[in-house]
């Protein structure tokens, strides 16, 4: 049995615990003298450092300029991921052969992380925007294929029926049909795709890229400022998070619609 | 004209490398604008018949044919009425029932003109942007039966349309599938196991056996509803009194009945 929800009291309670206490471990490691202060910052060293990176510039850009560089290539990646995997994935659910031909070769790439395509990313497009794209999308593109296919295949035979029964050619039943009807699936699958795509593209950036919050870490690495990287490990955290709920509220707002 | 004709029929299943006969020797034709109801024991194969004629399945023997060409795969000449309403929940009223219309390639005056039509017939005014989660089963019924009367189909084919509704609302719908059948008669080959609704709605009914599914009798019910006058009556229960509808429902219980008898369990 999965236990009821906690009470908002309790729930905003132990959040706080939970953070207060990280935080804690954190100084105290930090102060302990294990290891020096400039191999593991305190939490205040890391928000002054993040202060200096928004007004001065580091490796290139301020931090707010490397975020938006990162942003840009992720969302490039994003939406291409989207524009292969939507239509490709309602394609293979509607045809079986298709499915058939494309479904071994993509079972043997999809297992290889994202980062193993660094090698080709660089010898393809050097540090041009290419590489973090193709490398990203490497990261997005197999949950929105396998959430739109699996999706698109779970759909009630009760609306196939009725659309073959209403005349609908092929094209109209994929997108009004098995579309629609595999959005929750689609919307979670993007929900992973997006987590996946962002963390590959930060492992991207820190081998092919001049700009962006990955290359910001190498530079910080470089000249060993620790602060800088977990720095650029907040900034990647928090945009995370934030594209995690943009994508959380456009899928409640498609099953509140829908009635789920 | 547009008949259906199934001509010796027969449908065997395949299961773990068995054989089933489900249906076999079905010959039956029904005729432009006439509306056949099949009643039949569980798992007859009268939903087989339907599918069959919509053309969601294919017989293993024989052929069905409807307007004198046979059927190879469903289309909105043959519109259907599911038990299971079958409406797109991503989709409003007003969407769900123009779908059909787009494929047939209507024009937009002429779409909007017919539904509107529908949607006034089935008295589904107001609801027109609402989505079918936000209807009652009956609303989202009388979707369902606009949905496929608005395609002016050349035969209508409901399998157990009121099945899934509370006994009132039931009720009501027949009384309003009566009026429509009426006004606007089309050929109907309509599945129930509710023997008065088969009575109340039907030109002919047709019993058919346990399995395998055979026809035992077919019953000519439009021939005593025009000389008693069943039409006069608006109300289901008035016409459920008449005489004559008793002796009939009475007469399509006993041979469902006598196929019930010989059920082994």
């Amino acid at each position: 049995m999965i236990a009821a929800p906690l009470p908002p009291q309790q729930f905003w309670r132990l959040t706080l615990i939970g953070a207060t206490g990280f935080l804690v471990v954190w100084s105290v490691a930090a102060l302990s003298g294990i290891t020096s202060r400039a191999f593991l910052p305190a939490p205040w060293d890391v928000v002054t450092r993040f202060g200096q990176l928004l007004v001065q510039p580091f490796a290139g850009f301020v931090l707010h300029e490397h975020v938006l560089s990162s942003l840009k290539r992720f969302g490039m990646g994003f939406a291409l991921a989207v524009a292969v995997g939507i239509p490709l994935g309602l394609l293979m659910a509607w045809f079986r052969w298709l499915d058939r031909l494309i479904t071994p070769a993509f079972e043997a790439v999809r297992f290889v992380a994202p980062i193993a395509w660094v090698p080709f990313a660089a010898l393809w497009f050097g540090t041009g925007i290419g590489g973090p794209v193709l490398i990203i999308f490497m990261g997005a593109f197999p949950p929105v294929l396998i959430n739109t296919y699996r999706g698109a295949r779970q759909v009630d035979i009760k609306y196939i029926e009725a659309a073959r029964m209403l005349g609908a050619s092929s094209l109209r039943a994929m997108t009004e049909v098995l579309l629609p009807a595999a959005v929750p699936s689609i919307v979670a699958g993007l929900r992973i795709s997006a987590g996946l795509g962002w963390q590959s593209l930060v492992g991207a950036e820190l081998i092919v890229a001049s700009s962006g919050v990955g290359y910001l870490m190498v530079k910080g690495q470089a000249s060993v400022s620790t602060a800088t990287v977990m720095c650029g490990m907040l900034a990647i955290g928090v945009v995370g998070l934030v594209i995690d709920v943009v994508l959380r509220r456009v899928q409640l707002l498609i099953e509140k619609k829908r009635g789920i | 004209m547009a008949n259906i004709q199934f001509q010796s029929v027969q449908r065997v299943f395949k299961q773990n490398g068995r054989e089933f006969v489900a249906l076999k020797d079905i010959d039956l034709v029904v005729q432009d604008r006439e509306f056949v109801a099949i009643v039949g024991p569980s798992g007859c194969g009268k939903t087989t018949c339907m599918r069959m004629a919509a053309g969601l399945e294919h017989p293993t023997g024989g052929q069905v044919m409807v307007a004198n060409e046979v059927v190879t795969a469903p289309g909105p000449d043959r519109a259907v009425v599911f038990q299971a309403f079958a409406l797109f929940p991503w989709k409003t009223v007003w969407d769900n029932i123009e779908f059909g219309l787009k494929s047939l390639d209507v024009a937009p005056d002429e779409r909007k003109r017919r539904i509107t039509q529908y949607i006034e017939l089935m008295g589904l005014q107001g609801y027109e942007q609402a989505y079918p989660h936000q209807l009652s089963g009956g609303m989202q019924q009388r979707v369902a039966i606009a949905r496929a009367y608005v395609l002016d189909p050349k035969v209508l084919l409901m399998d157990e349309p009121f099945g899934a509704l509370d006994a009132q609302t039931r009720v009501v719908m027949q009384e309003e599938l009566v009026r429509l059948a009426r006004k606007n008669p089309r050929t109907v080959l309509f599945i129930t196991h509710a023997v008065e609704e088969a009575v109340y709605l039907a030109d002919r009914i047709v019993v058919m056996t346990r399995r395998p599914g055979t026809i035992r009798e077919i019953i000519d019910v439009k021939s005593i509803r025009e000389a008693e006058n069943w039409d006069a009556h608006t109300r289901i229960e008035d016409v459920m009194d008449l005489p004559s509808f008793v002796h009939l429902r009475t007469h399509v219980w006993k041979l469902l009945r006598e196929q019930q008898g010989e059920d082994p369990h």
